[in-house]
């Protein structure tokens, strides 16, 4: 497989582009494998290629049901930052943010992540005061963060509203410089590109209709393209986990909700930060191809649909038009929806399951696209080592049960609120 | 100005179309006054004007002229009106003609012929799918580089500017909803609304009939336009039928609820006085007709992008609708029988028609006949392989086409031509039913993806259910809306399908792509062309969501509405499948794109969010207050005096003027904000025993009690003071933050846990004035505000609850307090506090009664103790807190169980503590995190942190804190560190009891 | 937007109720006899299928009734309505 690099560019571009390989093969699946890893999002694939880079386990397989990236890793708004209070979260997506710095590198595929800035607004003295708690437990655990007061907010970011009309007044920000954006379809195809290098069997197409245990294992992951036996199953499927997990009669501390996501037409640089409103949920990057990407909250109800509906962008429109009047005449050119899986203490959990050989990714809520580097290289390790990384040990599955829930916003046991 | 004299619209016809000549209307493009009529679009007043050129490309920067007449144009992309009101990428296609209107070519730079950009069309070859990948991977990283690109990326501009234009949103009901005002549109809403149905039609147009506007049909032999006519009238007449024109549905929803857009005053230079921009529209329908009709597809051949080259039904339009001659000399290439309808209708409009290029070998002998009269030459079994000309058309290249359509011959063929309408088959507009859910399907017979199974109540007829004849569409939309009537209840009514002139249709014969070299533009939008699919597919990224993502296809403002079917089929042929398995990427909401500003309607600005305010807000405007948003509600914060500017100084002499004079003498707060629930019934004691951690059921009548409730987690949820007033009646009060909340719950309890306990509860926040009146003198002043009430300690003990009267006015007291001192806490009907409260600053001037906000109170609770929202923070337990004797151990309550969970009884878990500087006088800042060793290295272990801080206290004259940390009061007399890295302070702490003044509680009495 | 039938309001727009969650899941009748597992099941386990899920929403600008709804979580599609006293799956599974 060839390296890409500017030189192989231009070669191709003198020969037509006849000579670019395929990114990754198109296998059919073998009998068995060591580790099957179901999902060929970017949290599967970035597990799939750890696990073959880090740990050298060789006979591994993604599996898919649709297309690789076609689930929430196609459909996110593509942040990525670091910027937690609880230190079972910061350091781990800590150690996320320092892999998305290298991503293009190692993958030797441009996932164009752009350090551009994430910026927290605040609009109250409350919110003040738990910004500055956030920055300051960052500050401790080696993360970038910095305190902004509304003089330095507005000589960054002028077009916010800071006229006397607007409801809620910027108080400040806190603003971590090394977060950004990223392409998120990218960092799939990096990774299949990548884990399909090591040898890794990415199987599309392929949908899990069941499983079959023995004891507390799981011996064989039944397939729409056969049975196929296995060492370690891992699940990597986001929203669809509630519905994977009741083929194993298991239920989990999970909601599926769906979280929509707009984008306007194609406008020159004008957002050059990735910014989030304090009085309300809304949050705005500008993409390279120059489209505006706007996300907020999720719709509310359960939900494996991928659209919601338009009271939920009425919501953010207007939180939207509260931060930056100057929206107003934009327009939006496509909404959609994602499938979460919202936990209840708005973490994630990677780590064990209560079936010997089943390891569990999952529980995203908001948060799962920064994470995928992390979550990969964690969940490999987990997978490989069959206990966790002392990374993600916090992250457990028995946290809920034990009393050692992972709230960064104090919501309690309801999705609605995290 | 322009005057008549000078106008210079050379391709406008002398007659015809639904123009008014009488009505001339001046406006600009990039500069330059020009003149059309009243009935144009700005792409129709453009091309009358002779101008071709109207923006660049995407990514090539190409010249690119106008493409379609409709939405569906992807190229004539104008920034339309200026300043304020200035809408970036705005389809000239759809823009109806103003008097002034300015419009502005975009993406070129530094003007539309001489556009340096222009170079990437050079190194196109490089600039292929999948581009960006494939390098900047090093040193100094992507956000460097991507600096640059950027800025050679995305279309219009926007300075976002605030805009001066009103929004409004509108709700609409109805038994049948058709959406489209087309031939199918207008069928269905007569059988509907013949019937007695409730029926609202909408169209996005200022005129009904959809194509049938400007094509040349005639139905019962008389003109097209004469039947659209009389079904407006009697449909006008109905007054169950509703008629919305201008209005365009851009998403189905669930519950069969459409969302559409109304352009009130988009036609206009500016809105009218107390008039709207655009307005939302929320229909909730039983049934929808959708008739949104079909767009035509282009055909894929080098160079296809050229200003000059058009679809067919576009010339049709222009001609027909707008009097407009796009071209002088035109050649037609199809792959169906709209070159030759096409054909006939250019040359009749005064159109030197060369020539039909037809893919197709067989012709129908009618269109034969009909061509040879008009003298149009018939190229059957051929196909244009590529273009010539720069800014306009000049000339093609026709060639034969082999019986497989994969090669062409060797020889061609050129031809002079100003004009290329082409048309490679029509798609379906399945949007709409695909936003309900539904799946299209495949038909090979139209070349097509048409509507499949029905998801929701949505039927799409006619055009946009692959009936492409207009006889066709009539019987559809009749049928439809007899059958939907007939399932809604009503009866069927006659209506007898009318006659239409149109010719047999010839089948259309697929042709995706045409052999030969050069740029074949698929997505004309965003440049993506013919190569680009083949090199996604000989990468691997064949799936139609991984060739729409790598190549960008479809992702334009277009959205794909002419280049997705093309860019699928030209896939499925690479992967040697066929269509229906290679499948079609969803259309997402909306169809078209749609403003923000109507989504969001009158909420903005002030209205952004409900503005509470107590019943005493008046008193507070008038004396100084400063006040502070918490949550919705406004409060004081402090009050400044006579004179006082708002200074960070004067902040903190109002302060402690406010804190020493309640503790030195009396001070009053106002405290309407919390939440007030009023709780009645036989079992109120027993239902807030389950919903306390305390006990409850020995309340005795008059007395009040503190009582805190958990989440069924255990967690700390809120707290608050709740008096019993009868023996079925208590009076709740919560947090103001979890008023809302804290109602929900024990709704939730009443309603779903205990059904059957005698409990009614109702929220009466807003019924309620609430003040607290604390310090020594408090019992002073209320008495002499009242009407000779006993509040001596034994008529009215701490925590006693009494109803009395102040000046005639039913008051509740309780004799509860936040703030340490002797305090009654008063509430009055909500239309007398603030008589009440004057009256009581007036019965407390002797005694220099100091009115106290937020910031004065949150003071005094610091130096109490009390938990307030900084500890509250939705991770704390009751023991995290200090509240373990709240905690009954006799009874169940909410949260009982989960207390005992091993992270619950963790000892490294932060519990309260006071703070205070070891100097005395450093303030600790809130959010500040308390470490052993603040030189300890990164990642540093933390102890806890400070939750509340004051940053002088002005009782005790120096700052106090509160705060969590491991170990909680046995670390008392401890030294550590608090440190706000963010601000770069660092202090050594003392660890102190929480109560930091009078923890005997002997203020209380006075 | 969906539309949610109210058993006192009729038929009104969702962004009226307030969405609760899980109505299958319910508060141990003793607590004092429920074991750990079950107050863990109760508090922390969603049913969260991919189809028919039982749900409450709570009418809160309107007249604040909890109100049981059957909603297909694929289509949105609303089966069913009631109070919190009614099986309405085993009233839909009946009526199939």
């Amino acid at each position: 497989m060839s390296k890409y690099s500017v030189l192989g560019l231009i070669k191709n571009a003198f020969n037509d582009n006849k000579n670019w390989e395929r990114a990754w093969r198109d296998p059919e699946p073998k009998k068995h494998y060591d580790v099957i890893i179901i999902g060929a999002g970017g949290h599967g694939l970035a597990s799939a290629f750890y696990l073959a880079k880090n740990h050298g386990i060789k006979n591994i397989a993604v599996l898919e049901k649709g297309y690789l990236g076609g689930g929430n890793t196609g459909r996110n708004t593509t942040i990525v930052r670091s910027n937690y209070m609880l230190d079972e979260n910061a350091l781990f997506y800590e150690k996320s943010l320092k892999l998305w710095e290298q991503l293009s590198h190692e993958l030797n595929f441009n996932v164009m992540f752009s350090q551009r800035g994430v910026l927290n607004l605040a609009n109250s003295d409350s919110q003040m005061d738990a910004i500055t708690r956030r920055g300051n437990t960052m500050r401790l655990n080696g993360i970038d963060a910095e305190l902004l007061d509304r003089r330095q907010v507005k000589k960054m970011i002028p077009y916010l509203d800071f006229s006397k009309t607007a409801r809620f007044q910027i108080k400040g920000g806190l603003l971590q410089r090394r977060g950004g954006t990223a392409r998120h379809d990218a960092v799939a195809w990096g990774f299949a590109r990548g884990a399909d290098q090591l040898g890794v069997d990415i199987i599309q197409n392929c949908e899990v209709t069941g499983f079959k245990t023995k004891g507390n294992n799981i011996e064989i992951v039944e397939t729409s393209r056969g049975p196929i036996g296995c060492g370690k199953v891992g699940f990597a499927v986001a929203g669809s986990t509630g519905h994977l997990a009741s083929k194993l009669g298991m239920k989990l501390p999970i909601e599926s909700h769906v979280l929509q996501a707009f984008v306007s037409e194609p406008l020159k640089p004008i957002i050059d930060h990735v910014v989030t409103f304090g009085a309300g949920h809304f949050y705005i990057s500008q993409s390279d191809k120059g489209g505006l990407v706007f996300g907020g909250d999720i719709d509310m109800y359960n939900s494996y649909a991928q659209k919601g509906n338009l009271p939920l962008i009425e919501d953010v429109v207007t939180a939207g038009l509260a931060m930056i009047p100057g929206l107003s005449r934009l327009r939006i050119v496509r909404h959609w929806g994602g499938i979460m899986d919202m936990s209840m203490d708005g973490s994630p959990i990677i780590g064990k399951s209560p079936i010997d050989n089943l390891y569990l990714n999952c529980g995203w809520c908001y948060g799962g696209f920064k994470a995928t580097p992390g979550s990969g290289w964690v969940f490999a390790h987990t997978i490989a080592n069959d206990a966790p990384h002392e990374l993600n040990a916090g992250l457990n599955f028995d946290r809920f049960r034990v009393g050692r829930s992972v709230d960064e916003n104090g919501g309690g046991p309801v999705p609605n609120r995290h | 100005m322009l005057s008549t004299k000078n106008n210079q619209q050379t391709k406008r016809l002398s007659s015809g179309g639904l123009i008014d000549r009488s009505k001339p209307i001046t406006f600009k493009f990039d500069g330059k006054p020009l003149m059309g009529y009243d009935g144009d679009t700005l792409a129709s007043a453009l091309l009358a004007n002779n101008i071709k050129l109207v923006g660049r490309s995407f990514k090539y920067h190409r010249p690119r002229g106008i493409y379609t007449a409709g939405t569906e144009e992807p190229n004539a992309l104008v920034a339309l009106r200026s300043n304020a009101r200035t809408e970036p990428n705005t389809r000239a296609t759809n823009i109806e003609l103003f008097d002034g209107l300015e419009a502005k070519s975009q993406n070129r730079w530094p003007n539309l012929f001489l556009d340096f950009m222009q170079i990437n069309n050079l190194a196109g070859p490089l600039f292929t799918a999948g581009f960006y990948y494939k390098t900047f991977m090093g040193m100094p990283g992507w956000h460097f580089y991507e600096h640059f690109i950027r800025k050679a990326a995305g279309m219009g501009s926007t300075e976002l500017e605030r805009d001066p234009d009103a929004y409004d949103k509108k709700n609409a009901f109805c038994d049948i909803l058709i959406i489209g005002g087309g031939p199918t549109g207008l069928s269905a809403a007569l059988t509907a609304g013949r019937s007695g149905a409730r029926v609202l039609i909408i169209d996005s147009s200022k005129l009904l009939g959809g194509q049938l506007l400007w094509e040349l049909d005639q139905i019962d032999s008389k003109p097209a336009l004469q039947w659209i006519e009389s079904t407006l009238e009697e449909l006008k007449e109905m007054k169950n039928v509703t008629i919305a024109r201008r209005t365009t549905a851009f998403g189905y929803y669930d519950s069969n609820v459409v969302n559409a857009i109304e352009s009130v005053s988009d036609h206009l230079p500016t809105p009218e006085p107390h008039t709207v921009r655009q307005r939302l529209w929320q229909i909730r329908a039983q049934k929808v007709i959708i008739a949104t009709g079909a767009t035509e597809r282009p055909l894929v051949f080098s160079n296809n992008d050229r200003p000059g080259i058009m679809l067919a039904s576009a010339t049709r339009r222009y001609v027909n609708q707008f009097a407009v001659k796009p071209g002088n000399r035109a050649v037609i290439f199809a792959n169906n029988d709209d070159g030759y309808k096409t054909a006939v209708n250019l040359a009749e409009k005064d159109i030197n028609v060369r020539a039909v290029v037809d893919s197709r070998t067989h012709v129908n002998q009618f269109w034969k006949t009909k061509l040879e009269k008009l003298g149009v030459e018939i190229i059957p079994g051929s196909a244009v392989i590529n273009t010539h000309g720069h800014f306009g058309l000049t000339g093609i290249d026709v060639a034969s086409l082999s019986a497989d359509q994969k090669s062409t011959s060797s020889q061609s063929t050129f031809m002079s031509a100003d004009l290329l309408a082409i048309s490679g088959g029509w798609s379906p507009n399945v949007h709409l039913y695909c936003h309900a859910g539904g799946r299209p399907q495949y038909e090979a017979s139209v070349a097509a993806f048409i509507p499949g199974v029905r998801s929701q109540s949505e039927y799409p007829a006619g055009a946009s259910n692959g009936a492409f004849s207009l006889i066709d569409c009539v019987t559809e939309g009749i049928n439809c809306g007899n059958q939907l009537v007939t399932e809604l209840g009503f009866s069927k009514t006659g209506f007898s399908i009318p006659q239409t002139d149109e010719p047999t249709v010839t089948p259309i014969k697929a042709l995706w792509r045409i052999p030969g070299k050069g740029k074949k533009f698929v997505d004309i939008q965003d440049d993506v062309t013919e190569s680009d699919i083949k090199l996604a597919h000989q990468e691997g990224y064949i799936s139609v969501e991984h060739l729409k993502r790598y190549t960008t296809l479809g992702m334009g403002t277009d959205q794909g509405k002419t280049s997705n079917m093309n860019g699928h089929a030209i896939m499925a042929e690479e992967r040697g499948e066929d269509i229906e398995t290679v499948g079609t990427t969803m259309f997402r909401p909306p169809y078209i794109p749609i403003a923000m500003g109507p989504l969001a309607g009158r909420d903005i600005g002030q209205s952004y969010s409900a503005k509470r305010k107590s019943a005493i807000h008046n008193w507070h405007h008038e004396n100084g207050a400063i006040f502070v948003d918490a949550g919705q509600w406004l409060r004081p914060q402090y009050y400044l005096k006579n004179g006082e500017a708002n200074t960070t100084e004067n902040m903190d002499v109002a302060i402690t003027r406010e804190v020493q004079g309640t503790r030195g003498s009396v001070g009053i707060v106002d405290v309407s904000t919390l939440g007030k629930i009023d709780i009645q019934g036989a079992d109120s004691s027993e239902f807030l025993n389950r919903i306390y951690t305390n006990g409850w059921t020995k309340l005795a009548i008059g007395k009040a009690r503190y009582g805190l409730m958990l989440r069924e987690d255990g967690i700390v949820f809120d707290d608050g003071t709740t008096s019993r007033l009868s023996e079925d009646h208590y009076f709740m009060t919560t947090t103001t933050s979890n008023a809302a909340s804290v109602l929900s719950h024990m709704e939730y309890c009443l309603q779903v846990h205990w059904p059957d306990l005698d409990v009614k509860i109702s929220s009466v926040t807003e019924q309620w004035a609430a003040m607290a009146i604390a310090g020594p003198k408090s019992r002073d002043v209320l008495q002499k505000s009242t009407d000779e009430e006993d509040l001596s300690d034994e008529a009215l003990p701490f925590m006693g609850v009494n109803q009395i009267s102040i000046n005639g006015i039913p008051a509740l007291i309780f004799r509860i307090s936040f703030s340490g001192e002797l305090a009654y806490e008063v509430n009055v009907p909500a239309d007398y506090g603030e008589y009440v409260w004057r009256r009581i600053m007036e019965k407390g001037k002797t005694d220099n009664i100091t009115p106290y906000g937020t910031e004065a109170m949150a003071i005094m609770r610091i130096e109490k103790g009390h938990v307030a929202g900084g500890e509250l923070d939705g991770r704390t337990t009751p023991d995290d807190l200090g509240l373990n004797k709240l905690i009954s151990s006799k009874k169940e309550f909410i949260g009982r169980r989960l207390l005992k969970r091993e992270g619950f009884l963790d000892p490294k878990r932060p519990k309260l503590v006071g703070l205070i500087p070891i100097d005395g006088k450093s303030r600790i800042r809130t959010g500040s995190i308390l470490v052993k060793d603040p030189n300890a290295s990164l990642p540093m272990p933390k102890l806890g942190h400070v939750s509340s801080g004051a940053y002088l206290s002005p009782t005790l004259k120096h700052p106090i804190s509160l705060g969590l940390i491991t170990g909680g009061t046995d670390r008392i007399g401890e030294t550590v560190w608090a440190t706000s890295p963010l601000h770069g302070e660092t202090n050594e702490v003392k660890i102190v009891d929480p109560v930091f003044y009078d923890k005997q509680g002997e203020r209380l009495n006075g | 937007m969906i539309r949610i039938k109210c058993p006192y309001c009729g038929l009104r727009d969702h962004s009226e109720f307030n969405y609760i969650g899980d109505a299958t899941k319910i508060r141990p009748v003793s607590p004092e006899l429920a074991n750990d597992e079950e107050w863990f099941d109760y508090i922390y386990i969603r049913d969260n299928p991919r189809g028919v899920h039982q749900e409450y929403w709570q009418h809160i600008t309107g007249c604040r009734s909890y109100v049981k709804v059957l909603r297909d979580t694929v289509t949105h599609e609303v089966l069913k309505t009631g109070l919190p006293s009614d099986d309405l799956l085993f009233s839909y599974e009946a009526e199939k």
